[in-house]
């Protein structure tokens, strides 16, 4: 609590010392408790609350200074407290009974309700007083501690207060209503006042047509229409209260964004065009934002609200440039062309001494920059990065590689601002948003390759984080044995092998060997500078530094040497290949362990996510929900699958022995409903030539007891798709699920069957408490029980494995197999729903981060890739767009494999 | 986006940002924890930024936050992040005036703290349970120092129609007597 009283009470001590100079706070060193003793003698005291309400508003200024530093009064102090407060209603002191108002108010919340009851009688008085404070005061706590019942009693008084004379009044009842109003208990009550409130909104008085508005669109939300009628009603112009024209401008966007296209929409369009020209900047900003925010608005429907967007920038007002400024970047996101008249006053704006409208005029202008403009921007942001906080510096960043990527021929401006910032003062959020920047940058505009590797080596000799280091090594060591004059960069990687950290030094190593084995210039003196590692300190850099030289001294000397291990990526990810390796061991196949060898799994599936395309999503003042997750594709964590556990029991049993390596294994899917008596889900694991059915069956009858329980499966088209073996569960208790398992010989060539499937089993009675058949003898009755049935289809035969690239890969099975076709699916609105559904019927997965679709795109590519049961590689390219008619999402899709049968069947897989 | 509400309304020290008075109605600031987070991280961007004439406005953990500077106090009124941001200033510079004309001096916090009752109540008849109350300086005010209280509502808070009924019923009430 001491933080929390920093103000009473750090000057505790000096209580005496302030003393004597002047005459302390009352506040000063306040103590809970004694205060709570005070107050409780001093109310409880007629004489006291009759002749001194000034003392008494003091004690309750203490209890409610100690409240906002964030004391608390609980139980037993609580109580007495409440009480005693309840004894000033006795006092006619005005200021003194306002004091009260406040306190119970304060203090209703964390107070037993039935305490507070006690108050309700004196309220409800002082809510019928000539007084008009007293009214509206005593209606706005009423509404604070009654329930819905006693809200019933009191009704006919607020009744009154919603259209009585004094503004005030009406004012609070309406407050109160529209705070009950979100409360479910108490809506029904509000909703019978709407012809009060109705009135109210023709008052005269500002504050009561607003409340009074806000209410009546309260009460009948549940009612489009009359939404409707009360927007053209009131648009007319009887308002005249700022507040409510605000009102009335958001209610009639909401209308417009959910139907654009009814009858009265050009009338509501022209409501917001007219309230531009309000007198109150509120209700011009109101509107002018609704209309840049309508959902199909043409750039020359939002050219009015430009225009007074732009008058307000030049406005001496802090608040109205932000709101300005802040509401033009959002449309430079939709219509840069239309925010581009703006770019002389937003110009001006960069040197605006409120930082954060800075910032977000600097990013409009990255927006909305041309070409022939950016040289003369970069300067200016130059110039202005030095005085702002590294959270505004991470919002320019990564507005100058979205322009960087729009005007490839300016990379080297861009690039060369890039790296400036990077030897820039900066934490390490910001440094690694410019080299995420950067490393973006080389992967898409390759020109930019050898000037950004060279500024990353500069970086790197003055580099304090560890892991931006490391990261810009592998760079190095990937990108720079093609570049034109690979030597120069062995200077850079060495010092670094010379003057670092073990973590670093490593990564430094690695990055010599690579150039080593491609570049044959230079193979000797790479060899020559790994050998001082062969020395050093740290077990990992030593390692890496011997793997590297026996590689290297093999290609010296001509002799043939895998360069895998140093040259190529990991065919799958560390966690995918950790897993197979699990499963290997568990039934490794003949020959020498290699890539090829290990059984293929799933990567486990990454969060899908939400793209949050917030078009507002500029947050000034932190960093952390900027925009959204640009800085680089982050790993999702790996989380055990499904494959793990099933493979586990399954390869374990001696019957299967003999299938071979798991390809891969399915979700559960659920073969009866959740509440019949036996619960049937079935999972399928797939084999190089044969498929294992597990059935998990669960008895949900506490007296019965299962016996030889088995699964009988029927392909009625396609009778080669039979069993030849089944495991079947000897006892199946009461809630303890078991599995049969299926065997099946998959027939050449086919990829597809629809079981029809049958539980059967014999059904003896038991005692539930002990699970135990009455009868040891009982044969049991005989029962089948048929379930819902099974497909078995091609994409169970694909694993959804990623590849590190997708361009080299799909180059390198060829074209030889492709199968290109198109589709129109009609059963789709959104990219979204059409890109998640077509991934998961064709069992592939998103590559490099494609299925992540940007905000309001009208058309999306997405790389997928698997693999297909007997190893073949299935690679896709997948175009959706939205047709021009709007209503259906057409698809492109060409796929390739090493297998010519693959990509028919694939194919066949999108319905 | 419904009806503009306020997140909270806050008061600091702009010497050593402790907090002078705050009231939360946001329902993510009801922790104390997380609202001293918040009091800090406001502090920390605001101080020492000259904002004693006009508002100025800042964008902080998903809140738009104005404020305006007394002699050694802060004022903020803190707002939903896609609030209208001139509605948060009409708020605040109502609170401002209201203060300067009930307290009749600068803003100074050892003022503010003798008169801690005036305090409370401008907040209170500012804003409720979130809600706008009122945005005259004037009629918050009368309303804190209960002016009519006692007798009849100040003239300037009645319409010209109100006055006349006002007049009407007192004349009324005298010849009743």
């Amino acid at each position: 609590m001491s933080e929390v009283n920093s103000f009473g009470g750090k000057d505790k001590d000096k209580v005496k010392a302030e003393d004597e100079d002047a005459i302390p706070s009352p506040f000063v060193g306040v103590e809970k408790s004694q205060v709570l003793q005070e107050a409780g003698a001093a109310f409880n005291d007629p004489q006291v609350v009759k002749l001194s309400p000034s003392k008494c508003c003091l004690l309750i200024t203490k209890l409610l200074f100690l409240l906002s530093q964030g004391e608390t009064f609980e139980g037993r102090d609580a109580e007495t407290v409440f009480f005693a407060v309840t004894k000033l209603f006795q006092s006619q002191n005005t200021a003194l009974r306002r004091m009260t108002y406040l306190f119970i108010k304060e203090v209703a919340e964390s107070t037993d309700p039935e305490n507070v009851i006690i108050v309700i009688q004196s309220l409800t008085k002082d809510m019928n007083s000539d007084v008009d404070l007293y009214r509206a005061n005593a209606i706005r706590v009423l509404c604070k501690i009654i329930d819905a019942s006693i809200l019933g009693q009191i009704e006919r008084y607020i009744k009154q207060a919603l259209v009585d004379r004094n503004p005030l009044v009406s004012a609070s009842a309406l407050i109160c209503g529209n705070q009950m109003a979100v409360d479910s208990d108490k809506r029904e009550v509000v909703r019978r006042w709407v012809n009060e409130v109705q009135e109210s909104v023709n008052s005269r008085a500002e504050m009561v047509q607003y409340h009074a508005l806000a209410l009546l669109y309260a009460s009948k939300s549940h009612d489009r229409l009359a939404i409707g009628r009360i927007v053209q009603q009131y648009s007319k112009g009887s308002l005249n209260s700022p507040l409510a024209m605000c009102l009335l401008v958001r209610y009639t966007s909401k209308l417009l964004h959910e139907d654009m296209s009814a009858t009265n929409s050009r009338a509501a369009y022209e409501f917001l065009e007219n309230c531009l020209h309000h007198r109150h900047e509120m209700v011009i900003y109101e509107a002018a934002r609704a209309m840049c925010r309508l959902p199909e608005a043409a750039p020359q429907d939002i050219m009015p609200a430009i225009t007074v967007l732009q008058l307000f920038l030049s406005s001496p007002k802090p608040s109205l440039r932000f709101a300005a400024v802040r509401t033009l970047n959002e449309v430079a996101m939709k219509h840069p062309n239309a925010v581009t008249r703006c770019n002389e006053d937003m110009e001006g704006l960069i040197g605006d001494a409120n930082k954060s409208i800075a910032t977000l005029a600097i990013t409009t202008l990255l927006k909305t920059g041309s070409e022939g403009g950016i040289d003369k921007l970069m300067k200016q942001i130059a110039g202005f990065m030095s005085d702002i906080g590294d959270e505004f510096k991470i919002v320019v960043v990564r507005a100058v590689r979205a322009l960087c990527l729009k005007y490839p021929n300016k990379q080297r401006v861009m690039l060369n601002f890039l790296s400036n910032i990077l030897r820039e003062e900066g934490g390490f959020d910001f440094k690694k948003v410019i080299v995420d920047s950067i490393l973006h940058l080389i992967e898409k505009i390759p020109q930019s390759k050898e000037a950004a590797l060279f500024h990353l080596c500069e970086f790197i000799e003055d580099c304090e984080f560890n892991s931006l280091s490391a990261q810009i090594l592998h760079v190095l060591g990937e990108m720079g044995p093609t570049t034109t004059h690979p030597a120069k960069f062995i200077r850079f990687i060495y010092n670094r092998v010379i003057l670092e950290n073990a973590h670093v030094r490593a990564a430094a190593v690695t990055a010599l060997g690579k150039f080593g084995s491609q570049v044959e210039d230079l193979t000797e003196s790479i060899i020559i500078l790994l050998e001082s590692s062969l020395q050093d300190d740290d077990d990992e850099v030593r390692d890496r530094a011997t793997v590297s030289l026996s590689i290297l001294k093999k290609v010296r000397d001509g002799e043939p040497t895998s360069k895998t291990v140093l040259v190529d990526p990991l065919p799958m990810s560390e966690n995918a290949l950790m897993r197979s390796l699990e499963i290997y061991q568990k039934r490794p196949a003949p020959g020498p362990l290699s890539f090829d060898a290990l059984p293929v799994v799933e990567d486990a599936l990454p969060a899908r996510a939400e793209d949050g395309g917030d078009a507002s999503g500029f947050d000034a003042g932190g960093a952390d929900s900027g925009a959204g997750d640009l800085g680089g594709v982050s790993e999702p964590t790996p989380v055990p699958t499904r494959e793990e556990n099933y493979a586990e029991e399954l390869l374990n049993m001696p019957e299967f022995a003999n299938l071979g390596a798991l390809f891969k294994s399915s979700r559960p899917e659920q073969l009866t409903e959740s509440e019949t008596e036996y619960l049937v889900t079935c999972v399928k694991h797939i084999f190089a030539e044969h498929v294992i059915f597990q059935f998990n069956v669960t008895n949900t009858i506490d007296d019965q007891l299962l016996k030889d329980v088995s699964v009988v499966m029927e392909d009625a088209e396609n009778d080669a798709w039979a069993p030849i073996m089944t495991k079947s569960i000897d006892t199946l208790k009461y809630n303890v699920p078991a599995p049969v398992y299926v065997l099946m010989q998959r027939p050449e060539d086919s990829y597809q069957a629809t079981f029809s499937v049958e539980l059967q089993f014999k059904v003896l009675e038991c005692d539930p408490k002990t699970g135990e058949a009455f009868d040891p003898d009982d044969e049991g009755a005989e029962e089948d029980y048929p379930v819902e049935d099974l497909e078995l289809g091609t994409t169970d035969f694909i694993a959804r494995v990623q590849i590190n690239n997708f361009k080299s890969s799909w180059e390198t099975v060829g074209k030889a197999n492709e199968v290109l076709e198109k589709f129109e699916l009609p059963q789709y609105k959104t990219l979204k729903e059409a890109i998640t559904a077509v991934i998961d019927f064709l069992g592939l997965r998103a590559c490099e981060g494609t299925d992540s679709i940007p905000h309001n795109a009208d058309a999306h590519n997405v790389l997928l890739s698997g693999t297909f049961i007997g190893g073949a590689k299935v690679l896709a390219r997948t175009a959706f767009s939205i047709s021009p008619s709007g209503g259906s999402i057409n698809l492109k899709i060409a796929v390739r494999s090493d297998d010519p049968a693959v990509p028919e069947l694939v194919m066949e897989c999108i319905q | 986006m419904a009806t503009p509400s306020v997140k909270g309304v806050v008061i600091l020290d702009s010497a050593d940002g402790s907090r002078m008075h705050a009231k939360y109605f946001a329902k993510s600031l009801r922790d104390q924890k997380a609202q001293l987070e918040f009091e800090r991280s406001l502090f920390q961007k605001t101080r020492g930024q000259n904002a004693r004439s006009e508002a100025e406005i800042v964008m902080l953990d998903n809140t738009v936050v104005v404020y305006r500077a007394g002699i050694d106090v802060i004022f903020y009124v803190c707002g939903e992040p896609d609030e209208n941001e001139l509605i948060l200033t009409t708020i605040l510079d109502a609170m401002y005036e209201a203060l300067s004309g009930i307290l009749r001096s600068h803003l100074e916090k050892r003022t503010l703290l003798d008169n801690l009752d005036l305090v409370l109540l401008t907040v209170d008849e500012l804003v409720d349970g979130g809600l706008i109350l009122e945005t005259d300086p004037v009629a918050i005010a009368n309303r804190v120092l209960m002016k009519g209280a006692t007798g009849e509502t100040p003239m300037n808070e009645l319409t010209i129609s109100q006055a006349l009924q006002s007049a009407r019923d007192q004349l009324a009430k005298s010849f009743r007597n």
